[in-house]
């Protein structure tokens, strides 16, 4: 017994080394970094710029957060303030034109409805992004859903 | 003795090479009025600087750190608000008032009222109160002396600038301060604070 797992490890530790040697040259595949191997460095991209203010981007499916149609830089959430909330509450949606929370937003883990914004869904850039000018870094096939108002 | 007696006297004491110890503590009373006024002024301009403010760990530690991260300190166009830009007024009587407050600070130096980042943030709450109190009723004079909203092209500014701009600071019914709290530093806890 103690003899196979001797040779178990060896057998693992040779099929690592090799595997290591060949990932220096990536033999024509093509990662999200292009075709440069793992010993060299990339000419880092352009920043991206987020948009700073534009209409609501549409879901592609049910539940989905939607993502932050403008700009977050400064935006504090924390222990102390919640600036989203400042817009998004059901407070303030009215005077700042922001969509308000939605009810799910108050339901704890539990399906409990509490009376203010629920702890899982207090700090809010944990499910909702804001969105740059970027092209896809690959293509996928996903289908939106269609009721939701996607062509 | 008449009064024109009086008059003619001094006039002619002046004259007379009695009145010379006169002369001399008139001189030097307008020198000292130079040399303090002018020094008044420098003291004035130097504790003016944002150099000064940092002189201050309290200062330093805590709400520079956290404004070096915000949009007055690193910009695209290179401008920047300073300390005193944001907190001392412009105008000299003003800005004697705010100086004249300000040697609370000294005191609050040496009593270590701030002196440790705990102590800073428990602290906080009313300190920014006092400023906001101070900014709402001078209508955010501090925030105009850069930013005028006469000058401001709704064009440039994002739907929700101009939204909250048209709406409330066109009709004079809300100031800067009113939704720009935290511009420059973290917020203490807003709790009960009004749009908070
Ligand atoms: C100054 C007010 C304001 C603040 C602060 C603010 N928002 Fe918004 N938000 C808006 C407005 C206005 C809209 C656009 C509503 C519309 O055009 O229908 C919006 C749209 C959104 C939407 C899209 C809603 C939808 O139905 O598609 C999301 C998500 C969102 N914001 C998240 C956030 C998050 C997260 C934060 C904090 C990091 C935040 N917002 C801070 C005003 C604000
Ligand atoms: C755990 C993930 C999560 C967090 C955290 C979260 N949300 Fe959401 N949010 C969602 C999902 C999922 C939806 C869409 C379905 C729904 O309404 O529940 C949504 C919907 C919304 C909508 C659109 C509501 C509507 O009626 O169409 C707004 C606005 C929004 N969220 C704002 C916020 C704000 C502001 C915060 C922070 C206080 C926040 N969200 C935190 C997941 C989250
Ligand atoms: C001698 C050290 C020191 C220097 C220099 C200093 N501060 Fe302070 N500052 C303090 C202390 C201590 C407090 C807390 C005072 C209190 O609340 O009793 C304070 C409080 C403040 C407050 C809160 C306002 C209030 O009414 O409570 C502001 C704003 C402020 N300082 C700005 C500045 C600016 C701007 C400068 C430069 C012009 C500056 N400080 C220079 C030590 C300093
Ligand atoms: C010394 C001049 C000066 C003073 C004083 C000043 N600002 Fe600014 N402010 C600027 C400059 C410069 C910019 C950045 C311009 C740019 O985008 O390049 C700016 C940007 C801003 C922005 C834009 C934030 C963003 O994320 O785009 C807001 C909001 C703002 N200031 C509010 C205030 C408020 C509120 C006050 C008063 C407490 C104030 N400013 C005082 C010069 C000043
Ligand atoms: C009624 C609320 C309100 C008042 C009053 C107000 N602002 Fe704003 N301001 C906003 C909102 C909301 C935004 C956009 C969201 C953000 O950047 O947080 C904004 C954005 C800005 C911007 C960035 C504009 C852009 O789109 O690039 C500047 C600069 C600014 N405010 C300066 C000021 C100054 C200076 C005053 C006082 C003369 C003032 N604001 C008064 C709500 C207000
Ligand atoms: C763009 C304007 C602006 C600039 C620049 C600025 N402040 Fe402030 N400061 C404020 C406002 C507004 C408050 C009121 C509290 C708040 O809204 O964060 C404040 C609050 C404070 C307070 C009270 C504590 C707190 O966090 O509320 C201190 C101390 C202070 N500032 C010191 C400084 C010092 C030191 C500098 C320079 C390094 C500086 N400030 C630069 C606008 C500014």
């Amino acid at each position: 017994m103690k003899r196979l797992s001797y040779v178990v490890m060896v057998l693992g530790l040779a099929c690592t080394t090799t595997l290591h040697a060949q990932e220096v040259n990536s033999g024509g595949v093509e990662s999200l970094r292009g075709t440069a191997t793992l010993d060299e460095t990339k000419k880092a991209e352009t920043m991206k710029r987020v948009i700073k203010d534009k209409n609501p981007i549409a879901r592609n499916y049910v539940h989905q957060p939607p993502m932050v149609p403008h700009q977050t830089r400064g935006y504090r959430v924390d222990l102390n303030s919640n600036k989203c909330l400042t817009c998004h509450g059901w407070k303030y949606a009215a005077e700042t034109g922001a969509t308000k929370v939605s009810l799910t937003h108050f339901e704890t883990r539990d399906g409990k409805t509490l009376s203010d914004v629920s702890p899982r869904r207090y700090f809010c850039s944990q499910c909702h992004v804001t969105q740059a000018d970027a092209k896809p870094l690959v293509d996928n096939t996903f289908e939106p859903v269609e009721s939701l108002g996607n062509e | 003795m008449t009064k024109a007696n009086n008059k003619k006297g001094f006039l002619q004491y002046l004259k007379s090479p009695n009145s010379a110890g006169l002369w001399f503590i008139l001189l030097i009373g307008f020198a000292g009025g130079i040399i303090f006024w002018g020094g008044f002024n420098t003291a004035l301009e130097v504790t003016n600087t944002e150099e000064f403010c940092i002189s201050c760990h309290e200062m330093e530690n805590n709400v520079y750190e956290e404004y070096r991260e915000t949009i007055h300190y690193s910009n695209r166009s290179g401008v920047r608000a300073t300390c005193p830009d944001c907190h001392v007024p412009k105008e000299w009587t003003h800005k004697i008032i705010r100086k004249i407050a300000a040697s609370k600070e000294v005191w609050g130096k040496l009593t270590g009222i701030i002196n440790t980042p705990e102590k800073f943030n428990g602290h906080r709450r009313s300190m920014a109160e006092r400023e906001w109190k101070r900014m709402k009723e001078n209508d955010s004079r501090e925030c105009r002396n850069c930013h005028n909203f006469e000058y401001m092209d709704f064009s440039e500014q994002g739907n929700r600038s101009v939204k909250m701009h048209k709406d409330a600071l066109g009709t004079g019914e809300k100031t800067c301060i009113d939704c720009h709290k935290g511009i420059a530093h973290t917020l203490p806890d807003m709790k009960g604070v009004e749009n908070w």
